[in-house]
């Protein structure tokens, strides 16, 4: 990460100082800008409008001519279907982003120190479910299911988190993979083994606490992946936010704007927080070596 | 690592081979060819050709609008606000498809949407929306942050010296594009283009929100096949058509990775 943006630095200049034909030079450099401005102000009006139609959408009133209202956003809340949507989805994320972390942190810690021979398996197989679409992965998963259901006796939306763990697996092992390469494990582990520590103490005190951005990271990809899933929910007919927001699309179109326009901007929160940490820390690392 | 295998075999590897096994079977877990030949049918291959087409033409579009403003970034200020915004929304967009994407194009375009109400008055009501043409606009939507995320880095490998090389040799500015630059990220742009054409194909959600009627690409044919497969008593037609579409992306996805082995020659 640290080497792609040394070499962004020295790919934006580009433009060396003391040119020998400042002539070409600058009318270079100025259709650079004009383009620059141009191609800019495209495709942010072409990224920003459907936004602020959904904003313009959602404050509508009902009827020709009538003046613009927060009803549909307060009716999010008073909506019968929505608020237990809601609360499966966010229990989906954090169960699914638990389940993920348990399963796949301590896995690839002991890959990187014990078992390298599998590490290109495991990749293969983390990576996978970016072949796979998620529609194809709900017909092969059908009799997986009704093994779940006979075996657990239970038939709850929470059911859909095996599947969740799943599709946020390529997502998850890259979060990792990035923050086990920027720490050196071996070394770490040795040291703590030589001073007697075992390893269940050595992954849960010595090599997790380096790499929590790494684990913060995976988890919050995981809650934004579950908050915005739809594929499977919607085929298994379980209603989670998605669901609920596309069947509020059928009765009242203006309310679905406002949620649909509320959960973009949850899912844009979080993620923006992601980035911005990370380049924060990037920054914050650079500096202080 | 005992978990880990157990839980991709049982919730990965099974699926992936029921799907390949039973479209091969028919409803008395007997084999037979029937659901595969029925891809060949014109209707089902009518939606898989419309699915290849929508990728096919959202994938350039957006290859070639998130190259553009790609290069916008990689020639600016590496520090600079443009690129910090650009490369985070692109890491937001890139993953904004689904429900709420088509609800944003509804607001926008459809029939009662902002930009239609102020074009053409309330009282039009154009249906494009829900046609491929439409589907392809949509995709766009995230099609483009998709490339500038792939394709950003591929442009930051481009060092400044190269082109400084090719002016100490007499080269013009079309020379270095033209025997340089172009030749170096031809391999990449390719790479970007297939994942963005898997990408458009195996989407699911945008369209399932768009088009509740009708099944106009193969996705939504799964939908109808999944949700009425015991009633029609032809148990697996779903999986042949998973099948079709496992195939198609695994395709892709193959060429992908030997462009991304031929350009880490010279793009590291």
């Amino acid at each position: 990460m640290t080497d792609l943006s040394q070499t962004g630095a020295i790919a934006g200049a580009v433009v060396p100082p003391g040119p020998p034909r400042p002539g070409l030079r600058a009318r270079r450099r100025r259709t650079l800008l004009l383009l620059r401005i141009v191609v800019l102000a495209v495709l942010g009006a072409f990224f920003l409008f459907p936004l602020l139609a959904l904003l313009e959408f959602s404050t509508r009133g009902v009827g020709e001519d009538s003046p613009r209202t927060l009803d549909a956003w307060g009716r999010i809340v008073t909506d019968s279907t929505l608020i237990p949507a809601i609360v499966s989805s966010l229990q989906l994320a954090v169960i699914t982003s638990v389940v993920a972390m348990v399963l796949m942190v301590p896995t690839m810690i002991w890959v990187r120190l014990r078992l390298p021979r599998v590490s290109r398996v495991v990749e293969f197989l983390c990576l996978l479910p970016l072949t796979i679409p998620a529609v194809v992965l709900v017909v092969g998963l059908v009799p997986i299911y009704a093994w779940v259901r006979y075996l657990t006796r239970t038939d709850s939306i929470l059911t859909l988190s095996y599947a969740y763990v799943v599709l946020v697996l390529p997502f998850v092992y890259r979060s990792l993979d990035n923050g086990l390469s920027a720490i050196d494990v071996r070394t770490l582990a040795e040291a703590a083994r030589s001073l007697g520590a075992d390893w269940f103490t050595v992954i849960t005190r010595v090599v997790i606490p380096n790499m929590a951005q790494a684990v913060l990271n995976a988890a919050l990809l995981c809650v934004a992946l579950v908050m915005g899933e739809f594929t499977i929910a919607s085929l298994y007919n379980y209603v989670n936010l998605q669901v609920a927001i596309a069947q509020a699309g059928l009765a009242d179109a203006n309310m679905s704007m406002a949620v649909s326009l509320a959960s973009l901007m949850f899912a844009f929160v979080l993620l923006l927080g992601l980035s911005f940490v990370g380049r924060w820390r990037r920054r914050h690392g650079k500096a202080a070596a | 690592m005992l978990p880990f295998f157990a839980y991709v075999g049982i919730f990965l590897i099974i699926p992936t081979l029921v799907v390949v096994i039973a479209a091969f079977l028919d409803g008395a877990n007997r084999p037979t060819l029937a659901n595969v030949s029925e891809l060949a049918e014109p209707y089902i291959a009518k939606t898989f050709w419309n699915s290849i087409w929508v990728s096919a033409v959202s994938a350039v579009i957006g290859a070639v609008l998130g190259a553009l403003l790609a290069y916008v970034v990689a020639t600016g200020d590496p520090d600079g606000l443009v690129r910090t915004t650009v490369s985070s929304a692109s890491g937001v967009l890139a993953q904004f498809g689904g429900v709420t994407l088509a609800f944003a194009f509804i607001a926008s375009v459809g029939p009662a949407g902002l930009l239609t109400t102020w074009i053409l008055g309330a009282e039009a009501a154009p249906t494009w929306l829900l046609s491929l043409k439409g589907l392809v606009l949509v995709y766009t939507y995230f099609q483009i942050p998709l490339m500038v995320l792939v394709f950003l880095p591929a442009l930051d490998g481009i060092r400044p010296q190269w082109r400084e090389a090719t002016e100490t040799l007499g080269g013009t500015a079309w020379d270095y594009w033209r025997h340089v630059a172009v030749p170096i990220l031809t391999a990449p742009f390719l790479g970007a283009l297939l994942l963005l054409f898997a990408n458009a194909f195996s989407a699911y959600a945008t369209a399932a929100a768009l088009i509740t009627q009708g099944a106009p690409i193969a996705p939504l044919q799964i939908r109808t096949a999944f949700s009425s497969e015991v009633l029609l008593g032809r148990e697996n037609i779903g999986k042949a058509l998973a099948l079709g579409m496992v195939i198609v992306v695994a395709i892709v996805m193959t060429l992908n990775s030997m462009l991304q082995k031929r350009s880490s020659r010279w793009l590291r």
